[in-house]
């Protein structure tokens, strides 16, 4: 399950809106072990490609060493797919690095009606899960 | 000669749960063959038969080691060399 407030689910999904059709990406950091998204973190799609992307590796070299100085871990990893579902491909699945994150998918297909989904992908299984947004 | 190297947490299988090595070797290669000589199977996680294994982020200190010569980039005592999987994915094959 994952838990993510209002304002956060809405920053991935206006990110991914203003992206396409390219695929956006990003991270939202939280305290370890906590499983709590709280802190934002739009990435470059190095790749600025409709069908891929990836983190540019000096970025993500700084990202994660900000998360450490912080004691926080990447709670959700996310991206968009602009004409496809918001399932995770087999190259997702292929590349997903970080056994404890909180994979979620957004779709921008459809232009006013875009997809958010959360997703466990774990030794190259995925598991789809609830994403719960708390009233505030 | 030692020269730390930051394991991420999907190869520390490799190396007992430690997210940090030490290693020697006057190239990153060297230090990788090293390293793969006491932690069986973690050179192949790095390398192919081409070099650097093109999804993997390999930083010596604070640089991108495909910018400064990949597995023949110097590498000396007091050196951090830090291992990040490469964020990636998307609907298509990269």
């Amino acid at each position: 399950m994952l838990t993510i407030s209002t304002e956060l689910r809405a920053k991935i999904l206006a990110h991914a809106l203003a992206d396409h059709p390219d695929e956006a990406c990003g991270v939202i950091a939280g305290p370890v072990g906590s499983d709590r998204p709280e802190r934002f973190i739009p990435m470059l799609n190095a790749e600025r490609s409709p069908t891929f992307y990836r983190f540019d590796s000096l970025e993500q070299l700084r990202v994660w060493r900000q998360m450490d100085d912080r004691d926080e871990e990447p709670v959700v990893i996310y991206h968009s797919h602009t004409a496809t579902e918001a399932y995770p491909s087999r190259t997702d699945v292929s590349y997903a690095s970080e056994p404890g994150a909180h994979y979620v998918l957004v779709s921008t297909r459809v232009a006013d009606r875009p997809e958010f989904r959360s997703f466990r992908i774990v030794d190259g299984a995925v598991t789809e899960e609830d994403v719960v947004v708390p009233p505030e | 000669m030692a020269i730390e190297v930051r394991i991420p947490t999907i190869l520390r299988s490799y190396t007992g749960g430690a997210k940090s090595v030490e290693g020697s070797g006057s190239t990153l290669g060297e230090l990788i063959a090293d390293l793969d000589g006491r932690y069986d199977g973690l050179g192949e996680r790095l390398v192919d038969d081409s070099g650097l294994r093109r999804f993997i982020n390999v930083y010596l200190n604070d640089e991108d080691v495909r910018f400064i010569g990949g597995l023949s980039a110097p590498v000396t005592d007091g050196d951090t060399v830090t291992v990040l999987p490469a964020v990636a994915g998307g609907a298509a094959l990269p």
